[in-house]
């Protein structure tokens, strides 16, 4: 096998990890995807239309609020302004991203940007910080887990437009989505710095709940951040 | 019901500004490299941005909607802590702390 066949491989094989590293995930986003279009439709959008709003705007919390506002009369700016800010956390994961990606091409990069997700971010990124990543072609690792997300995204939010109305409100099923979550961070969590980051990003988001446009959210990000910061100058070394 | 214009408005503005949100550092035309003063800062924004999303999700929730304080969903994302940090398992981990939450629920 030639060179350029090993590369090409390498990076196949890269693209179908960072996919498969998302099929766990899964069990959280697809009964997330199905309330997702369920509440478009329960406010008053086409079937057509929340399948859209999905592949438009691709932030499931986001369509959920912007959907909500919508079917209010007079609502349309305050749906705008409500719905970006709950993404402008996803600003963090690009500055986070970059380190890893600037040195593919401008078109690439704008299409990690669409496929930017809590989920594609926390997997890629917990894989890169493992001590064999250098054997991992990052960019193809990171697409393959974005497009995986993008499909089964998609196709539950289609599913939850159509099947909505039959599923139980009291099942809770969109508490899989923190649960997610906590599998994504705690593995995350492997020294003080980190903890500290955690807890007091934790603590400021509960104390900071109250403020509108969920910008408790970023309070509390910027704290766990600044904090976490401030514990690894302390111990004067940095840890990695 | 949803007026069409007003559905296009809201999904475009939305949809293109997410976009830009998404692409503010990815598309930056400068090279990152390395273990520099930036690393050690970016290397926080999962562990924070994360939980920070986690805590409100499992505490207030329920609150959000009129009702008292619940116990199932801090307990079961206990569980869920406990199982991550013991097997590192993705799918344990959600699948453990829906069925505590399930079962927690059935029984309260």
């Amino acid at each position: 096998m030639s060179d350029l066949e090993l590369f090409e491989l390498g990076r196949w094989v890269s693209f179908k990890e960072g996919a498969r590293a998302t099929l766990p995930v899964m069990l959280g986003v697809v009964p997330f995807g199905l309330i997702c279009g369920a509440v478009c439709v329960a406010s008053g959008m086409t079937e057509w239309g929340a399948i859209g709003l999905s592949v438009m705007i691709f932030a499931g919390a986001s369509q959920i609020v912007a959907a909500q506002l919508l079917a209010e009369e007079g609502m349309v700016g305050v749906a705008i302004v409500a719905a970006l800010a709950i993404n402008l956390r996803m600003m963090m994961y690009s500055a986070s991203l970059l380190p890893h990606f600037h040195k593919e091409r401008f078109s690439m990069r704008a299409l990690f940007a669409y496929l930017l997700t809590d989920q594609a971010f926390a997997t890629s990124i917990n894989r890169f910080s493992e001590k064999d990543a250098v054997s991992v072609h990052r960019p193809m690792y990171y697409l393959g887990a974005g497009i995986a997300m993008w499909i089964s995204f998609n196709l539950s939010t289609a599913l939850g437009a159509y099947v909505g109305p039959f599923i139980p409100s009291e099942l809770g099923l969109e508490f899989a989505i923190p649960l997610t979550f906590i599998a994504l961070v705690v593995p995350r969590v492997s020294d003080r710095p980190s903890l500290i980051a955690a807890l007091a990003a934790g603590g400021i988001a509960y104390a900071f709940d109250w403020l509108p446009l969920n910008l408790g959210l970023l309070v509390a990000a910027f704290g766990g951040i600044a904090l976490g910061w401030m514990a690894t100058l302390r111990k004067g070394a940095r840890c990695d | 019901m949803i007026e069409e214009q007003e559905y296009w408005l809201v999904a475009i503005a939305v949809g293109v500004g997410t976009f830009l949100v998404r692409a503010s550092f990815l598309l930056l035309p400068i090279r990152v490299g390395g273990e520099g003063r930036l690393e050690s800062v970016l290397r926080f924004i999962p562990p924070a941005a994360l939980t920070a999303l986690i805590v409100p999700a499992v505490l207030l929730s329920g609150a959000s909607e009129g009702e008292m304080f619940e116990v199932e969903k801090p307990v079961a994302a206990l569980v869920a802590v406990l199982v991550a940090w013991k097997t590192r398992n993705v799918l344990a981990t959600i699948a453990l702390g829906m069925l505590t939450y399930w079962g927690l629920s059935y029984v309260l």
